[in-house]
């Protein structure tokens, strides 16, 4: 019997939800780096919502966001996705490559400059995943699309929809003085991985 | 006046004209609309997954394709729509990102319009007109009234089929 997320355990949600903090913590640490500007993050805030809730809490099904899509495949196997609205979008870039625009629409460098830092965070994210659990796991290249938030986190919740109703969310604020880049974070593992995950973790 | 009755994702609706049906951000699910040319009950699906016998967990029916559109189909007979006057259209099933190796799950859009007209082509239900592929999302609406679906993207044009 497989378990899904919603039949976990206020203790196995805990565990979860700490995973996220860690990840997220990581993440930023690595785009301070990156941009060499300091950045802070706001707690993050991580939550298990059912998916028809999803493209609501990202600012509505038909909001024009950018999704950075990543298979992981190793011990555990699965996806990452990192959702940014267009602002945030804009503002990331403006970090990286130290510019000022505030047009929203993105050049070809830009872009691969975004799938640079969807890149970057999701590995760093993934690695703190990987150093607590003691499993290896590794990222793919990423794949960018930017279009309505709804079609874009059909493609995670699809794959969720497989094991459950619900998704593990973990919304960031970067904060870097007055600008602030919000991304979400979603962590997909497979049916199989979720229990490996959780196994690893001494929760099940 | 006209209501427009929002579907939402593994959600299904069914209204009597004038009323309209929307569906916003479609990516690779497919949204069906049925509609009763006599009568003009229609309905509309948002299905996630192609057939429900390959996921355990199963119980929501307007997720998948057969158990949708055979739901739907069930709710506007009860409406009092004529079984031999429906007719359907269909939009969505886009793959919405790219990966070098095309692994069943990315091809998940492609996998959801092949199942939805296998599913109408089993309840004898004609496909009017079809809006599905692509790599984009879509936002579509279905006018009870005339049988004409809208479908909006973004970068991508408006277009009524």
């Amino acid at each position: 019997m497989s378990i899904s997320i919603a039949d976990l355990n206020s203790q196995q949600i805990d565990v979860l939800k700490e995973i996220g903090n860690i990840g997220a913590g990581n993440a930023v640490t690595a785009l301070s780096k990156m941009v060499s500007k300091r950045i802070d993050m706001k707690v993050p805030i991580v939550n298990i919502v059912e998916f028809k809730e999803v493209a609501e809490l990202v600012g509505g099904p038909e909001m024009l966001v950018s999704g950075i899509y990543f298979k992981v495949s190793g011990d555990i196997t699965g996806s990452i996705m990192f959702l940014i609205d267009n602002d945030s979008s804009r503002t990331l870039i403006n970090w990286l490559m130290g510019k000022d625009e505030t047009n929203a629409d993105l050049d070809e460098i830009e872009l691969s400059a975004l799938k640079e830092v969807g890149n970057i965070l999701a590995g760093s994210y993934l690695s703190s995943l990987s150093t607590l659990t003691g499993l290896s796991m590794t990222v793919s290249i990423p794949s960018l699309a930017i279009d309505m938030a709804g079609a874009i986190m059909s493609v995670p919740v699809i794959l969720f929809g497989q094991v459950g109703d619900h998704v593990l969310l973990i919304e960031t604020d970067f904060i870097e003085g007055i600008n602030r880049v919000k991304g979400n974070f979603f962590l997909i593992p497979d049916e199989q991985s979720f229990e490996i995950l959780l196994k690893s973790l001494g929760v099940i | 006046m006209a209501e427009v009755i929002k579907v939402g994702m593994a959600d299904l609706n069914c209204v009597y004209p004038p009323d309209a049906l929307i569906t916003l951000g479609l990516g690779s699910c497919v949204g069906i609309c049925l509609h009763d040319r006599e009568t003009k009950i229609s309905g509309m699906v948002h299905i996630m997954l192609p057939y429900s016998h390959q996921i355990k967990n199963n119980s929501n029916l307007a997720k998948f394709a057969d158990t949708g559109i055979a739901k739907l189909l069930d709710d506007m007979l009860k409406m009092g729509a004529k079984r031999s006057k429906i007719v359907s259209k269909v939009a969505g099933g886009a793959q919405m990102f790219n990966f070098n190796d095309t692994s069943d799950i990315m091809r998940i859009g492609a996998r959801n319009v092949v199942a939805v007209k296998e599913t109408l082509k089993n309840f004898n239900i004609p496909i009017l007109a079809e809006d599905t592929g692509g790599s984009y999302g879509r936002t579509i609406e279905f006018s009870s009234d005339t049988g004409l679906l809208l479908v909006k993207t973004i970068g991508h044009g408006i277009k009524q089929i």
